[in-house]
């Protein structure tokens, strides 16, 4: 028989693999050639170093909303509400970036900070109100990410700028980007964030399996009742871990701002990161390393994407595709155990 | 002040046309007991099939054009549905997940078809949209006729008298009732010989349907074309009506007029007295704080079916 932690490596495997598979068979469906389409794919991830930077650039927000949206799992909650977080963490961080004026080492974690501040408090509220109410949470994470859309907008419009539609450029002190970093990957927009990322995931491992804390928090994710007899706070850890949650993804909006625009334009639409986060923490299995593989992996493909069209004619849209069959397939992941279980005794 | 609400309420009518459909799609699918956050995936599916059909067939359709895309979109979006179903009935996703997989999907697959069969990134606009009308006789009653029934759509009174029909449907029939107890109850459901797994099916693809509907007559009232940008987020927002009118029919057409009124009031605020001096950004956050609100109990207490959310093992207790 297969152990559960087989399994829990095997799904998102096979799912990755059934995905891709898909959009093969669409790439066949109409009249492209699959071979031809994943390697202008790779090579749009991986082929120079331009590409190479690009996807790491891309893969170091992902890996913050992917924590985020993980960590709320973790203890029982479904944070859909990263998205919002990001950006009013993206809002928080430009303005801090472009209003004060101080040495690098204070300006930038003052910057940070107060992305992770804005993200944390974006998660308190559907937090509080969970803890407090019983109110669903991704209901009311939907909502607040509706009012971060409308309400950043408005500050930017009105507040940080005189009716323009992009802030000023966050000063010298404040930027994660570095010349550096961008001359030896022929200019991509590479920047420091994907160090902040991966100290985020390695904190996140810890807090959650070497610490007190985090012991409570994964005992309320696996059952409320039993923690709450145990005389653990449950309300107290929901709030925790929503504000934590909401940091994660206030950190991935500073990426954006201080990384890789520098600057923060309005939005018409959402960003897409926190919504990818949910992808990437399903795929990851709400782990820290698996979080930051599957953003590895998603990133890849975003990226590698892009070079599709010119690669092999196919619409880069295609990814899409494979990234939402994927995200079926690891939810059904209850089929694939059955599956595998039956391909088993088959085998015997 | 007749001047002010002849502008605002067939704009707001106008508007809430889409959320209306959509929302009682969302209250189908919810009291079942499955959750339906795909509503906005499905309005993409509903606006996409309702434009390139639409395109697709002006020139043997003529004048019937707008309806039978809207019909050809409700079938497309059904069977699209059916998706979240088998995930999230037979294999017991989660389904907020399999909700968010249908978002993804139906977007991808839009804006895939779009390049692929148009070679740009949005359709062509139609050339044969839904027109406002005046509805003949209603049209000619002093006052009201101005208000309600001058320069409308019919796509809106069609909405309403869906609500309707969607209330009887679900509160005085055996099948509405059958619908409802599996999403309370669903092992007494089946303990009294009701098929949950069926119940389930047909609930998620009514609301896919009614998803579909949604999303055309959006894109055919409204936007007149697809792409990427052409649904963002008023699949979300029937959720919030859904949520908002307490996952009551008449109370979600309620919510969603309500969204749709505030919406019109976003967009021509300016020329409305008394409402010019207020700052836009409060009319457009106003739906999603209000529901808010409302599910935090200060505006009566919001109460979700018992069973939402929880795939029905057989056998569990």
């Amino acid at each position: 028989m297969f152990s559960n932690r087989m399994f829990n490596i095997l799904v998102p495997i096979i799912s990755v693999v059934l995905g891709l598979i898909a959009g093969a068979i669409i790439m066949l469906g109409f009249g492209y050639n699959p071979f031809q389409g994943y390697l202008a794919l790779i090579d749009g991830a991986f082929g120079n170093a331009y590409f190479f930077g690009e996807t790491i650039r891309q893969v170091t927000p992902y890996i913050l909303t992917g924590l985020a949206v993980a960590f709320a799992f973790r203890a029982g909650l479904f944070n859909i509400g990263a998205e919002g977080q990001v950006i009013v963490g993206w809002l928080a961080a430009v303005w801090i970036g472009t209003t004060i004026e101080a040495p690098m080492i204070v300006h930038l974690p003052l910057a940070l900070f107060a992305a992770a501040l804005a993200g944390g408090m974006w998660g308190f509220v559907p937090g509080l109100l969970k803890a407090k109410l019983g109110v669903h949470e991704v209901i009311i994470t939907i909502m607040m990410n509706y009012i971060a859309l409308y309400l950043t907008n408005h500050l930017i419009r009105n507040v940080l700028t005189d009716t323009k539609d992009t802030t000023d450029r966050v000063v010298e002190s404040a930027a994660l980007s570095s010349e550096w970093l961008m001359t030896l990957t022929s200019y991509s927009r590479l920047h420091w964030g994907i160090l902040v990322a991966l100290v985020a995931a390695v904190f996140m491992w810890f807090l959650l399996e070497k610490t007190t804390a985090g012991y409570e928090l994964r005992s309320v994710g696996y059952n409320r009742h039993a923690s709450e007899y145990a005389g653990m706070k449950v309300g107290k850890n929901i709030i925790l871990a929503m504000v934590i949650s909401g940091g994660f993804a206030g950190l991935a909006g500073a990426m954006e701002g201080l990384g890789t625009f520098g600057y923060m334009p309005t939005h018409s639409a959402f960003t897409n990161i926190g919504f990818d986060g949910i992808a990437v923490a399903l795929l990851g299995g709400n782990a820290a390393l698996g979080t930051v593989i599957a953003a590895f992996l998603f990133g890849t493909l975003k990226i590698g994407a892009l070079n599709m069209p010119t690669g092999a004619g196919v619409p880069a849209e295609l990814v899409e595709i494979v990234i939402a069959l994927i995200i079926f397939f690891v939810a059904s992941s209850y089929i694939i155990r059955w599956a595998l279980l039956r391909l088993k005794k088959e085998g015997k | 002040m007749l001047d002010v609400l002849q502008s605002i309420i067939p704009i707001a009518l106008f508007y809430s046309a889409p959320l209306i459909f959509t929302a009682l799609g969302g209250v189908f699918s919810e009291r079942s007991g499955v959750v339906n956050i795909g509503l906005e995936g499905l309005m993409v599916m509903g606006a996409f099939v309702g434009i390139v059909f639409n395109l697709a067939f002006v020139d043997v359709l003529g004048a019937a054009t707008p309806w039978v895309s809207v019909l050809v979109a409700m079938v497309v979006s059904a069977v699209f549905s059916s998706i979240h179903a088998v995930a999230s009935v037979s294999f017991r996703a989660d389904q907020v997940v399999s909700g968010v997989a249908i978002n993804f999907l139906a977007l991808g697959l839009g804006v895939f078809l779009t390049k692929q069969w148009y070679g740009k990134g949005q359709t062509d606009m139609v050339s044969r949209p839904f027109y406002s009308t005046d509805i003949p006789f209603l049209a000619d009653i002093p006052i009201i006729g101005p208000l309600l029934f001058q320069k409308i759509y019919l796509t809106s009174y069609i909405a309403i008298i869906a609500a309707i029909v969607a209330w009887y449907v679900l509160y005085k029939t055996p099948f509405g009732l059958r619908l409802r107890s599996v999403g309370e109850h669903p092992m007494a459901a089946d303990t009294n010989g009701i098929n949950v797994y069926t119940m389930r099916y047909i609930a998620v693809i009514i609301s896919g349907a009614l998803g579909g509907l949604g999303g055309s007559v959006f894109a055919l009232t409204i936007a007149l074309n697809f792409s990427q940008s052409t649904i963002v987020g008023q699949g979300f927002m029937s959720l919030a009506a859904v949520i908002f009118g307490k996952w009551h029919p008449l109370g979600a057409m309620g919510a969603a007029l309500f969204f749709g009124f505030a919406q019109s009031l976003s967009v021509i605020g300016a020329g409305v007295p008394f409402l010019a001096d207020v700052p836009k950004i409060y009319l457009t956050i106003a739906p999603y704080l209000l529901t808010i609100l409302a599910l935090a109990g200060f505006i009566g207490r919001a109460e979700a079916p018992k069973a939402n959310g929880q795939p029905y093992i057989k056998g569990s207790r």
